[in-house]
């Protein structure tokens, strides 16, 4: 049989297609098709360039945005913090002198850059994709390998237009069957970490395969890929489709000979025959609306369970780290998940910041208003997110229940800007890291998809959103 | 990047599993735009309390363990943000070999490219190394990465992995773009077959 007959799966196919050197026992060399960049991993990597007097080999394949610093109040305000107006204004510098094209603060383009990259088709099907950020794999919802790298790797993709990889092992996770109601992509993913564990995927890269992952919107598969790195793999796909096709058709970025690439696109899903190093399965009809109660994302139960109690864990390492994060939570074993009270809500970032997850928060809130005490804040994933959104008037709905309506960007998904949590504070959050601190020093985060968010912010706690009464 | 080769130190013990990025580095520090200087923030919201004094629960505030620039974890260390700034931290405060069962993909990746040495051991060895730390006031451990081997003054001699591209980066502090540089006319021929340019 002949090499290329070989059958193969998809990220081994993309991989293949992107090696430029290969030497046993070292790290391949992988040509990189888009790097994206933002303003917080990157300016130690122009600094490096300039110190060594090296140039960007490809300028026109890296695209930089500012998002996670970035205010999301009155833009037409000067940026308050000093020190994220120096990263904002260095990137800016960096991008004009190497020769760059950036989105920036006032440009229609600007917002997340996992949310920019498929909405503007920069992103398609068989690319390799990298950025300094762990949610690359986003870019994987499109039938993409993308992943996250660190400023080293920037400047070495910067300079080389080229990555020093190791071929990841291929983990298949097959989710059989179709979510049941009021279960929805976040609540598949975090039922997936809360079964593989943070570290289940690390070293592997996922396919994300099955009937549950085949009817799921391409924004719903973004928000599946999304978290990927949560559960340890530093990248997830699923394979591209008609759904991939027609969400790619007629974006500004996507091939001028669009049914050639189609050609190209249908050949990369995983060959019969082709086996992956591990598959994993799981019944969509198992997944109920899930939430965090703990301090990684793995710490997760359904909506209608309790907090655990950490003695009732099997693993020693497990149960102590369950112990810390309870303390840290302030959070009793045996409490019902529904009767713990919220004092802030989080709706967006690059997990659920997209006009379908707006949608699915509107909807709840339409005809309610935000409970006394509560704030509560949506923040669009980017500029063509918001004005989709103020076209279909669901910022009206959010501002009428009480709730503020922002301008694009990271903002309290990491609390690197002025959103962020007071000491001691709860929040209902549509992002993807409940970690000590992570959106607020003190602050205690848990992990709900948007309509949880948003049914949250209206009860002043916790609900089940299988009873919500939708008016 | 400064050469690791062998390497005597004290252990300093963290008996947590998942520490991840934003504890090792807090976000309020990402903002800085130079690669020094991150020691003096590192694991900031576990170091400090809220007035600005150290902590003296936490593990890096303890007398005994001053000066340790090994680092000994728990499993799925460095998991979460991408962020270099967590190498930077470790490496700028003076670690210069960490020990976990296991270690996130893109940490441990960034490790290497800032003269810090990961070592992942069987879960069993780590244990086995937190109780000889308790053990052992003053405990110290021989990484040398040359022969791939730990040991320490009691009996202990362990062997680890290590990729040996990857040591052989470490162990003569090597710039890894130069490498890839070397490369070039295959980088210009890949880009020619794919109409790239």
């Amino acid at each position: 049989m002949k090499a290329e007959n070989v059958p193969r799966t998809m990220s081994e196919k993309i991989w293949d297609d992107h090696v430029v050197h290969a030497q046993q026992g070292k790290q391949t060399i992988l040509y990189i098709d888009l790097h994206l960049v933002h303003e917080v991993t990157s300016p130690q990597a122009f600094e490096g360039l300039r110190l060594t007097g090296r140039k960007v080999r490809r300028p026109e394949r890296t695209v930089a945005t500012v998002d996670h610093d970035v205010p999301t109040t009155d833009r037409l305000l000067p940026i308050a913090d000093p020190i994220s107006k120096q990263q904002i204004d260095t990137l800016r510098r960096n991008c004009r002198e190497f020769g760059i094209r950036l989105y920036d603060l006032h440009d229609e383009n600007q917002g997340i850059v996992h949310v920019i990259g498929p909405e503007l088709g920069l992103t398609q099907p068989g690319m390799a994709i990298v950025c300094g950020d762990s949610h690359t794999a986003t870019h994987g919802a499109l039938g993409a390998l993308a992943f996250g790298i660190g400023t080293s790797e920037v400047e070495h993709v910067l300079a080389t237009q080229t990555l020093l990889q190791y071929k990841p092992k291929t983990l298949e996770i097959r989710v059989d069957g179709r979510l049941g109601f009021g279960s929805t992509a976040k609540d598949l993913i975090l039922y997936l970490i809360g079964r593989l564990s943070t570290q289940g995927g690390t070293g592997y890269c996922i396919e994300y395969t099955g009937e549950a992952i085949r009817s799921l919107s391409m924004e719903e598969r973004m928000t599946v890929c999304n978290m990927s790195i949560e559960a340890g793999a530093r990248a997830g796909l699923v394979a591209p489709d008609e759904a991939t096709f027609e969400y790619l058709r007629g974006k500004p970025f996507v091939p001028e000979d669009f049914d050639a690439a189609l050609a190209r696109w249908s050949r990369l899903p995983t060959d019969e025959g082709a086996s992956y190093d591990r598959t994993e399965t799981f019944d969509a009809g198992d997944i109920r609306p899930q939430i965090t109660w703990g301090t990684n994302p793995g710490q997760v139960v359904d909506i209608e369970d309790k907090v655990p109690n950490p003695a009732d864990l099997d693993d020693p390492t497990d149960q102590k780290a369950a112990a810390k994060a309870l303390e840290y939570m302030d959070l009793s074993p045996g409490t019902p998940m529904t009767s713990i009270n919220v004092d802030r809500v989080f709706i967006g970032s690059c997990t659920n910041g997209r006009i379908e997850d707006l949608r699915a928060a509107a909807a709840v809130l339409h005809g309610y208003r935000v409970a006394d005490g509560v704030e509560a804040i949506v923040v669009p994933g980017s500029g063509l997110v918001k004005r989709e959104a103020e076209a279909q008037g669901l910022d009206r709905i959010f501002t009428e229940a009480g709730l503020e309506w922002r301008e694009p960007g990271c903002s309290m998904c990491l609390a690197m800007n002025p959103d962020k949590l007071e000491p001691g504070q709860r929040c209902a959050s549509t992002s993807n890291r409940n970690f000590e601190g992570r959106q607020g020093k003190g602050g205690r985060t848990h992990l709900v998809g948007p309509a949880m968010a948003a049914a949250a912010a209206v009860a002043g706690h916790f609900v089940d959103i299988r009873q919500w009464d939708y008016k | 990047m400064q050469p690791l080769t062998k390497h005597t130190e004290l252990v300093l013990p963290m008996d947590q599993s998942n520490v991840d990025t934003d504890q090792i580095i807090p976000k309020q520090f990402l903002k800085r735009i130079e690669r020094t200087g991150f020691g003096q923030f590192l694991f900031f919201d576990w170091r400090f309390l809220d007035d600005g004094s150290d902590n003296p629960q936490f593990v890096l505030n303890r007398p005994e363990f001053s000066g340790a620039s090994i680092l000994l974890a728990q499993r799925n260390f460095g998991c979460g943000s991408s962020r270099e700034h967590a190498p930077w931290a470790l490496a700028d405060y003076g670690f210069r070999v960490l020990i976990a069962p296991s270690f996130a993909d893109i940490f441990f990746n960034n490790c290497f490219k800032n003269g810090l040495l990961p070592i992942r051991l069987e879960e069993s060895a780590v244990g086995d190394l937190f109780a000889r730390t308790a053990a052992h006031p003053g405990y110290q451990l021989a990484v040398d990465l040359e022969n791939s081997t730990i040991t320490d003054e009691h009996g202990l001699s362990l062997s680890f992995e290590v990729d040996a591209f990857r040591r052989h980066c470490l162990l003569n502090g090597l710039d890894d773009i130069a490498l890839t540089l070397e490369r070039e006319e295959d980088i210009a021929a890949y880009e020619q077959a794919h109409g790239i340019g």
